[in-house]
């Protein structure tokens, strides 16, 4: 027994210490709590890998019974397999170092305590999810983080925006939670048991699925969660305005962690995927769709960290894509190396905010001499997106767009040309906040980040650009089985080449000529227009969904159904009541007489009754 | 009926019993229709003495003196509620100044 | 004779009661109740229950109803004036009342067989002998019970009627 439980209960500690009592603590012993907390817990992660190691088979911790009704039960049941152990490294190290930096980020801000509790609960549900070895285990995880996500973009509950951007997370998230619910239902009906080890050895024996049956049914559903909790289409709506909330958190939640559980739960569901094909390859479909589409928001953004939202949106889509073309180690490497470098993007991002006091791309400019830590940084993390040989993203990347190509070639392409996009878009932000004249305004005086926010920023750096030696998917191959790398050196040469181009155009639109850009999109006009404004897709689900949603829950549900029937109803029974008793009332007239007439008639009644009976003989 | 019973050696139980409902009903009668509480209460002796002859016509027929026991019972119990019953009547007398059922009406409503 | 006699005290009785219903004025209706009260002891001599009879015409009609003329002597009551009364009573009562009689009627004729019949004589245990060790013997209790009903409804009719002298 390696004491699992552990591993969560530590950052659960710390959200019950820093929420009771970090109100009226000091700044230093929510800090403790805080990182001590997830320090603890990442030592536990390095203790438990260490005695497990090599990990060749998965070693399942049952705790106490949870429910138990019938045949059914279902424990606390935690399970560490490789695929487990690279995501407990993932979201401990990187949550680990977020936590860090958040220190120095969040320093000024008030609220501060409440900031860690919520972190560290987010760390608990986190690590229950990645932990879980059975389906409700796992989704008790997934809700917990979607919680969380909602309770720290709503973080500053003052502004407006932060708190219907929490609002739209959760609600969004709902509705892939109700695929996710519908799944799991499917799942104990048709198998008994929600045991992963239980149910994917039942899948194993049937056969693959070659049209639409109750297997593909459950993957579909398992996808729309997916797709809800990991920013996809159709319901990745949520993520740029999750922007909203504290850096750190966009970082943790919106980049390394919360997102990529959706990933998670497909690589945990292979088995199952791999026998409904054409819920595979809608995983595919909907990777690269969103891949490509995404991008190219992405390249018209001003806002920083909405280009870096649009850009996990759209490396996520890559993991669903290395997923959906049955390369399941590739997608999961790409997480490991895309969580360093996009929490490291955001840090880094957050370093710019922080230095300058403004999110705007058009208002930074030459902070390369003033930030020298956060430009060099970010750098290492632009190169790694883009994919520059030798670089985490080159390997990981490089991985899913040859399994593309394997599994339908126009995908490699539309890959290709996104991965362009990419590296384009990252480096045009490069270019626009370290690059030039400062074209901010006079009083602002951009500064370096204190060390406690740098040195995350360099751990960051180091792992992007050797995270990739690390040979993921090579490690995670015994648990995929059917999936071989692919090796196929001149696709490799043209993504890496799709890659330079876009850094080169980058550099030509941002630093040759800089009025160059805005000239084009002058020129595209409407096409410009219709990007920059996200394709309207916010305001087409306003329309058709949300606006419909409310009109009919308040005009049908609220005035109808609530006001009148069910008002209705309990004050109609109070009416009634009230009625009765005032004929009842009729009846203590104050005269002696008609209560004498009274007396009468229930007598007459009685010996009636008697009589009727048979009399008392 | 009639015939057989030529009035001169018996009398069947039952013409006592039903006397005793008439008296019964008469009683009642004046309980309803009367407005002057005096004479209220002295409809309720009447019924009193009704039940009373029922008890001892059944104490006859059933051969054992317990009904004329319990209608001596009847007529103590009588005795005191008259007692009580005619204070109550002079107190209500004493403060609405009437002895009209009718305007003994406090309850109302 | 039993008959005749029956017959003369029972129309007697009913005829006497119908007074007190009818009359206006308290005390006729007094007085008509001391005639009904005095026609049922004759029946219940009839019955047999001679201790009884005789505690009627003692107590009842010579104490409790003198009771009832000084009262109404005392508070100088009045003939009814016909007024409106409750119409409920009007117009329920008087079916009510047939109802009731016809159920009581029912019921007897479906309890009392025929051949129940009452002879002068022929029930000779209503001594005051026999009602006395009834009394004491099997009712003690009930008997000791009412002896204090009495004290009660003594103490309670002049606590009701004491008037303060201020």
């Amino acid at each position: 027994m390696q004491q699992l439980w552990l591993i969560p209960a530590f950052p659960l500690l710390g959200f019950l210490m820093n929420g009771l009592w970090g109100r009226r603590a000091s700044k230093a012993f929510v800090n403790a709590v805080a990182i001590g907390t997830v320090l603890l817990s990442f030592i536990w992660v390095l203790k438990v890998l260490w005695a497990l190691q090599p990990l060749e088979t998965a070693h399942l911790e049952r705790n106490f019974t949870w429910i138990q009704a019938g045949d059914l039960k279902i424990g606390y049941d935690l399970v560490v397999d490789r695929l487990t152990a690279v995501m407990l490294l993932v979201v401990g190290g990187v949550g680990l170092l977020i936590h860090i930096y958040a220190i120095g980020y969040m320093a000024h801000e008030g609220g501060y305590y409440r900031f860690f509790a919520y972190m560290n609960l987010f760390m608990f549900f986190m690590l229950t999810l990645v932990l879980a070895a059975n389906f409700l285990v796992l989704f008790v995880g997934w809700e917990g983080v979607g919680l969380c996500s909602y309770l720290l973009i709503g973080f500053y509950l003052r502004r407006q925006s932060a708190t219907t951007a929490g609002n739209k997370a959760f609600i969004v998230n709902r509705i892939g939670d109700f695929g996710f619910s519908l799944a799991i239902l499917l799942i104990l009906v048709t198998f008994g048991s929600l045991d992963f080890a239980t149910v994917f050895g039942k899948v194993a024996g049937l056969p693959v699925e070659s049209s639409f049956g109750i297997l593909t049914g459950i993957a579909l559903l398992l996808l729309l969660g997916a797709t809800g909790k990991s920013a996809q289409i159709p319901l990745y709506v949520w993520l740029p305005d999750a922007m909203e909330g504290p850096t750190p958190v966009s970082a943790l939640i919106h980049a390394a962690t919360m997102v990529t559980a959706g990933v998670y739960m497909v690589a945990r569901c292979a088995t199952l995927y791999l026998h409904a094909p054409l819920a595979l390859d809608s995983v595919a479909w909907i990777g690269i769709l969103t891949a490509f589409f995404s991008a190219t928001i992405g390249m018209t953004q001003y806002d920083i960290k909405k280009v870096f939202a649009y850009s996990t949106i759209s490396q996520i889509g890559y993991m669903f894509l290395g997923l959906g073309a049955k390369a399941f180690g590739a997608g999961i490497f790409h997480l490991w190396s895309h969580a360093f470098f996009k929490a490291l993007l955001f840090l880094g991002a957050g370093s710019v905010i922080h230095a300058i006091g403004g999110q705007d791309l058009r208002y930074m400019g030459g902070l390369r001499k003033k930030t020298p830590i956060t430009f060099w940084t970010l750098l290492c993390a632009s190169v790694a997106i883009a994919g520059v040989p030798f670089t985490s993203g080159f390997f990981s990347k490089d991985e899913i767009l040859l399994a593309a190509h394997a599994h339908s070639p126009w995908m490699f392409w539309l890959g290709v040309v996104t991965a362009g996009m990419t590296a384009f878009y990252v480096f045009r932000a490069i270019f626009l906040a370290f690059f030039g004249e400062y074209r901010g305004p006079e009083h602002v005086h951009p500064h370096e980040s204190p060390p406690v926010m740098t040195l995350p920023l360099v751990a960051l750096a180091v792992l992007s650009l050797i995270g990739g030696f690390f040979n993921v998917s090579r490690w995670l191959a015994p648990l995929f089985p059917g999936s071989e790398p692919q090796h196929n050196e001149l696709l490799v040469v043209i993504s890496v080449a799709a890659g330079l181009i876009g850094i080169g155009l980058a550099y030509w639109f941002y630093v040759a000529r800089p009025g160059l850009a805005d000239s084009v999109a002058a020129r595209l006009g409407v096409l410009y227009r219709l990007v920059y404004n996200k394709y309207f897709v916010d305001e087409v689900y306003n329309a058709v969904v949300v606006e419909s949603v409310v009109e009919g829950s308040r005009d049908v549900l609220w005035k109808n159904v609530d006001s009148g029937l069910i008002d209705g109803t309990v004050n109609g029974i109070g009416a009634r009541a009230r009625g009765v008793g005032g004929v009842l009332r009729l009846l203590q007239s104050g005269n002696i007489r008609s209560y004498a007439t009274w007396v009468l008639i229930g007598a007459l009644g009685a010996l009636m009754a008697l009589g009727l009976m048979g009399g008392t003989r | 009926m009639a015939a057989q019973t030529a009035s001169l050696a018996s009398v069947p139980l039952s013409w006592y019993l039903l006397l005793s409902a008439v008296l019964f009903a008469l009683g009642v009668a004046g309980f309803l229709f009367r407005r002057n509480l005096i004479t209220v209460f002295m409809s309720i002796e009447l019924m009193l003495n009704a039940v009373n002859l029922t008890f001892i016509a059944f104490s006859f027929k059933l051969g054992q003196v317990n009904g004329q026991v319990f209608a001596f019972f009847v007529m103590v119990v009588a005795a005191a509620e008259a007692a009580v019953g005619l204070a109550i009547i002079l107190t209500v007398f004493r403060n609405r100044g009437t002895l009209q059922i009718d305007q003994v009406n406090l309850m109302k409503n | 004779m039993t008959g005749i006699f029956f017959l003369v005290f029972a129309a007697l009785a009913v005829f006497c009661g119908v007074n007190v219903v009818v009359r206006r004025h308290p005390i006729s209706s007094a007085l008509w109740l001391i005639g009904a009260m005095g026609s049922l002891a004759v029946l219940y001599l009839q019955l047999g229950a001679e201790f009884i009879a005789a505690a009627q015409v003692i107590v009842y009609a010579g104490a409790v109803m003198v009771l009832f003329v000084i009262v109404i002597m005392l508070l100088n009551a009045e003939p009814e004036q016909p007024s409106k009364g409750s119409r409920m009573a009007t117009f329920l009562g008087i079916p009510l009342l047939l109802g009731l009689l016809a159920a009581l009627s029912y019921v007897v004729y479906r309890m009392i067989p025929e051949s129940a019949r009452v002879e002068f004589g022929a029930f000779t245990r209503g001594t005051a002998r026999d009602v006395g060790e009834a009394l004491f013997k099997t009712y003690l209790l009930p008997f000791e019970i009412t002896s204090i009903l009495v004290l009660i409804a003594l103490i309670g009719a002049v606590v009701l009627t004491y008037k303060r002298s201020d």
